[in-house]
């Protein structure tokens, strides 16, 4: 076999029941049936992976994608090869419930990283943008790609001593707009890792909420419409009642 | 630039890559999320391709498409693969996440107030 068990009595395709490789890994409980995901953006060595390991349950791991300049999967003998490239990102996770588990990733703010963003991170629930003031800049790109993304996010500034900056000044630098938040952290402290992302999901739930009388305004409508629309909707609409599915 | 760091064990070679997949590149893009959670539902076979049967032994606790990638050293794309090939089998089933950001952009009130307690209870 060329599996390397670290487990020298269970050795053997017939291993008994259960006897899974004991490699150190932290199983997911069995019940566990949908995952989340929010990812944490920022520049090289602002702490993602600090903030990422300091709140996951299992050492933050690290994973690549491969991506083709040329477009995915039109050369398959090529795909592999020298016009491809990778880009590499850390994760870790929380488990939240019996049925749900977050993922926690951080991701490189660099450029050639948003080429994957979609095909990564749709269905995110929101981006954390962790910065450091003596590199401001490098946050900038970011902030563009999740406003054009719509991905919604939160901006937490990864203080690690005294700060030179007041929260304000930051706010301004980074041209950020009033309703974005803006929070302290300390990426090593799992207290204060928590505390960004439960920012993170009350900015996403008043985000959600706010948007939830905009989806039940047709509803309304339909009870006290404007007229013109009322009529053209009737104009449109052909009565044909034997179209009708019959209700037994 | 500069450069990607030296990562231990990862072997990107595109002939090892090449042969994992027997050529393939295109990956089931919609099939598997990056946190698509994986159940074996069959033991390994002897015979069976060696990453297929670390998928099974990997996957006898759910595991997402991302920590199988991190734990084989392979691309995510590779893995997706891989899986393609278990889940035609019938040798994996795959739990989707709920959350389709395609509906609606925002999450329900309802997810995010159990990712909010969850977080509170850590």
């Amino acid at each position: 076999m060329a599996f390397n068990s670290s487990d020298p009595a269970s050795g053997g395709p017939t291993s008994g029941p259960g006897a899974g490789p004991a490699t150190g890994r932290t199983p997911l409980r069995a019940t566990a049936d949908n995952a989340l995901k929010i990812v944490v953006v920022g520049g090289f060595g602002v702490g993602k992976t600090t903030l990422v390991g300091s709140v996951s349950e299992i050492r933050p791991l690290n994973t690549e994608e491969v991506m083709t300049k040329a477009g995915e999967g039109v050369d398959p003998a090529g795909a592999w090869g020298k016009r491809s490239t990778t880009v590499a990102f850390d994760f870790g996770r929380i488990t939240l419930s019996a049925s749900q588990v977050l993922y926690l990733f951080g991701a490189p703010g660099q450029e050639r990283f948003w080429f994957l963003w979609d095909r990564l991170f749709s269905g995110a629930l929101g981006a954390v943008v962790l910065v450091d003031t003596r590199r401001l800049e490098d946050s900038w790109y970011a902030i563009d790609r999740l406003e054009h993304h719509g991905t919604p996010f939160i901006v937490a500034r990864n203080n690690f001593g005294e700060p030179t900056h007041t929260l304000d000044q930051i706010r301004e630098a980074l041209d950020l707009a009033a309703e974005v938040p803006l929070v302290d952290c300390d990426a090593r402290d799992r207290e204060s890792g928590k505390r960004v992302l439960i920012e993170l999901v009350r900015h996403l739930t008043a985000l959600a909420e706010a948007a939830a009388p905009l989806a039940a305004a047709p509803l309304a409508g339909a009870a006290a419409p404007l007229a013109g629309v009322a009529v053209t909707a009737e104009a449109e609409a052909p009565v044909t009642p034997e179209y009708e599915e019959s209700t037994p | 630039m500069s450069g990607r760091p030296v990562l231990p064990g990862r072997d990107d070679d595109p002939d090892r890559l090449y042969t994992i997949t027997r050529g393939r590149s295109r990956s089931p893009e919609n099939a598997f999320d990056l946190v698509t959670l994986i159940v074996a539902e069959r033991r390994p076979v002897p015979g069976m391709q060696s990453e297929h049967a670390r998928i099974l032994r990997m996957c006898e606790a759910p595991t997402a498409v991302v920590e199988l990638a991190a734990e084989l050293a392979l691309p995510i794309s590779v893995v997706k693969i891989l899986l393609g090939d278990l889940l035609e089998s019938g040798a994996v089933t795959a739990r989707h996440p709920r959350f389709a950001p395609t509906k609606a952009r925002l999450p329900d009130l309802d997810t995010l107030k159990q990712v909010l307690h969850g977080l509170q209870q850590l």
